[in-house]
């Protein structure tokens, strides 16, 4: 499990990089696949509606309808008929894309696994959807896709009479039938709409926008799309026919060749078995679950910065329970904490200054506490013995560091950039543990736990608690974001930096001219 | 890379993507039956007649049933097997012993059976048994037809209508 995940990894971030040469960051498709299958949904939602307008339901009008709107009225029914079908089509790539990618970055397991688990449900709908809307033009891939979905549904023995008899001759085909279809065709979305509510229900901030720039693209070459090659039926369904050679949606359809020809056991008992897998992913070994984050309700006096940059809900502010003079404390859903340590990194108590009392914040990752992390920034501190000495925070889902100490460079490891209070960069280089500070971690708009690049990057910016002291020399501090693939691009940066770190005066030079500003400042 | 060469690798990845989703929604084409051959489709609902014949109950016996379930006939819901024979110009293609549906064995049988034959001019003979007589069918058909490539000839039975049907 491990080595596939690993290879799809490398797959799917390969691909990221090379559309990051052509794409800006925000617009990597790759990088907004759940926000895409959204505007698709949408897309196909609009033209949906559009095109009922002009739909007749009856299995005698419907195929005629159709074809009004794609020869006669082709300007704009037939266009929303071809965006409603490639829009389709496109929802279900970006959906399995979106589904391998989550697997593919690991996660789907933990907390995670109720994302994975109410997101299964959804792919099995917007099948179910996407066929229903099929059958309803009432052509020879209609007629083909009804007489084999029935027969496989029969073949599961569950139905009386054999639900495919309603597709023997003319005489049997019922318009009632066909209103079943539309109404299902109608309430199927909604209600993978609804699941998908619960879906985006343990994240917070949910991207469900793509940015405008990929959503012009996008619409854009839809559209294009719909001109050039409309989607067309394919002859009107006539029951004393075999529909011969059809053309296959073989985004919604290509298992039915194998539908039709296989015994029903073989397939029912190999759709069963995938969709229990599919649902059972997150329970497979290898399993990992991390200790969630601990509150210290000594050092907790409910400032809820936590509880504002937790990117999964797992922090409520709940009244105080121990009497102190704080109207709030954080608390922790065991459930839903993934141990990123983003909680820590907001904490205002969590800073490595404090040498009198022992370093524990007012909420801190068990199996990752900060103290942990100050005591290996001392460590690799005192391995340096070259200058100019540099200090690398980077996360354990982005840049590899293992093999890159050196007497020059120390790593100090966090669960996440994010985890990395903006006091330690301080106490790095005030302190004089080292002459410069790298943080790396995963590619850009691809953190792992969402928002560790962007809460680090507003802390560094001072726009976002707790900020980084305006007395912190931003020329000694380089942030890299490049992902599992970006081993490279940090030694490459590494060199440079240490460049450029060797032409500024030493920090004892840098305090004391500061010293002497502040004194001139003082004086005026 | 210069803005220019940026945008245009974006037109070409939008280009890509659309033409694979264009492409794929309706390409290759599926042969879903062969130029060759064309179809029969026998499919019917129908139940046997009941195990047992239904039986006048006598006067004890209505007066031992509850006050509201007492009735003159008793019958057995269990029904027959039927047996359903095709041939197709003197070869049996088909011949099987269909049970009655339902936990009970109180239903119709069903049958929905596809035979792929070549085209051309054919002798079909239907037959249908449905009193658990095995040295006789109850309802014989026959048809001959020149079948067209690909053409669907569905055959339906339906007893109030006289037997078998057969949609041309």
């Amino acid at each position: 499990m491990n080595a596939l995940r690993r290879s799809l990894r490398l797959v799917f971030e390969t691909a990221q990089n090379a559309l990051g040469r052509i794409f800006p960051d925000a617009w990597n498709p790759l990088l907004n696949l759940g926000a895409l299958g959204f505007f698709f949904y949408w897309v196909v939602t609009v033209s949906g509606i559009y095109v009922y307008a002009f739909f007749d339901t009856g299995a005698a009008q419907a195929f005629g309808s159709v074809e009004t709107m794609t020869n006669e009225q082709w300007f704009h029914a037939g266009l929303m008929r071809s965006l409603h079908r490639y829009a389709s089509d496109g929802l279900v790539v970006v959906m399995l894309l979106h589904l391998l990618r989550e697997f593919a970055n690991d996660r789907y397991r933990g907390a995670r696994s109720f994302s994975w688990l109410t997101g299964v449900p959804v792919l099995v709908l917007v099948y179910v959807a996407g066929i229903t809307g099929y059958w309803l033009v009432w052509d020879k891939l209609a007629q083909y896709v009804a007489i084999v979905t029935s027969e496989w549904l029969d073949k599961a023995g569950i139905f009386g009479q054999p639900i495919a008899r309603n597709f023997l001759s003319p005489e049997h085909l019922s318009d009632r039938f066909f209103t079943l279809m539309v109404f299902m065709h109608i309430a199927v979305p909604l209600i993978a709409l609804l699941i998908l509510w619960v879906h985006l229900q343990r994240i917070t901030k949910p991207r469900i926008n793509p940015p405008r720039g990929l959503a012009v693209g996008t619409l854009l070459s839809l559209l294009v799309l719909s001109l050039v090659w409309p989607a067309t039926s394919q002859g009107p369904a006539d029951l004393l026919e075999v529909p011969a050679d059809i053309g296959l949606d073989w985004f919604y359809l290509p298992l039915y060749p194998l539908f039709e020809t296989l015994p029903g056991p073989v397939t029912w008992g190999s759709s069963i078995a995938l969709l229990v897998m599919f649902l059972a992913i997150p329970w497979l070994p290898p399993m990992r679950r991390a200790s969630p984050a601990r509150v210290d309700l000594v050092n907790c006096n409910g400032c809820a910065r936590c509880f504002a940059d937790c990117p999964y809900s797992a922090i409520t502010m709940v009244a105080r329970s121990d009497g102190r003079p704080f109207e709030r404390e954080a608390q922790v859903n065991a459930s839903l904490c993934v141990a990123c340590g983003i909680c820590a990194g907001a904490c205002p108590t969590a800073t490595p200054f404090r040498r009198a009392t022992p370093l524990h914040p007012g909420i801190d990752l068990p199996d990752l506490p900060l103290a942990a992390i100050r005591e290996r920034l001392h460590a690799a501190s005192a391995r340096l013995t070259e200058r100019p000495r540099i200090i690398v925070f980077g996360c354990g889902n982005g840049v590899p560091l293992s093999g890159l100490d050196s007497p020059g460079v120390g790593v100090v490891q966090l669960a996440c950039s994010g985890h990395l209070p903006p006091s330690f960069i301080d106490y790095v280089l005030s302190r004089d543990l080292a002459e410069g500070v790298v943080l790396t971690g995963c590619a850009e708009n691809d953190c792992h736990n969402r928002f560790g690049i962007s809460w680090t990057e507003q802390r560094i910016a001072g726009e976002r608690d707790p900020y980084l002291r305006q007395r912190v020399p931003r020329e000694r501090l380089r942030t890299l974001w490049a992902g599992t693939l970006g081993r490279h691009r940090l030694e490459a940066l590494l060199e440079t930096f240490a460049a450029e770190l060797s032409r500024l005066p030493s920090l004892a030079e840098e305090r004391a001219r500061r010293r002497r500003e502040l004194a001139e400042a003082g004086d005026d | 890379m210069t803005d220019l060469l940026r945008y245009v690798g974006q037109a070409v990845f939008y280009a890509v993507v659309v033409l694979g989703i264009g492409y794929f929604s309706q390409r290759p084409i599926y042969e879903h039956i062969p130029p060759d051959k064309a179809q029969i489709l026998l499919s019917f609902s129908h139940g046997g007649a009941r195990v047992e014949a239904c039986r006048r109950l006598s006067a004890e016996e209505i007066a031992r049933l509850p006050p509201g379930q007492r009735r003159p006939n008793t019958c057995s819901r269990r029904r027959l097997p039927i047996r359903v024979q095709l041939v197709l110009d003197e070869t049996v293609i088909f011949d099987q012993v269909l049970e009655p549906g339902g936990l009970a064995g109180d239903s119709p049988a069903h049958a929905y059976e596809k035979f792929l034959v070549p085209t051309g001019r054919h002798r079909l003979l239907v037959r249908l048994e449905d009193r658990g007589r095995t040295d006789r069918f109850a309802y014989e058909s026959e048809l001959v037809v020149d079948l067209r490539p690909r053409q669907n000839l569905p055959i339906d039975f339906k007893a109030d209508k006289g037997g078998f049907i057969f949609y041309l």
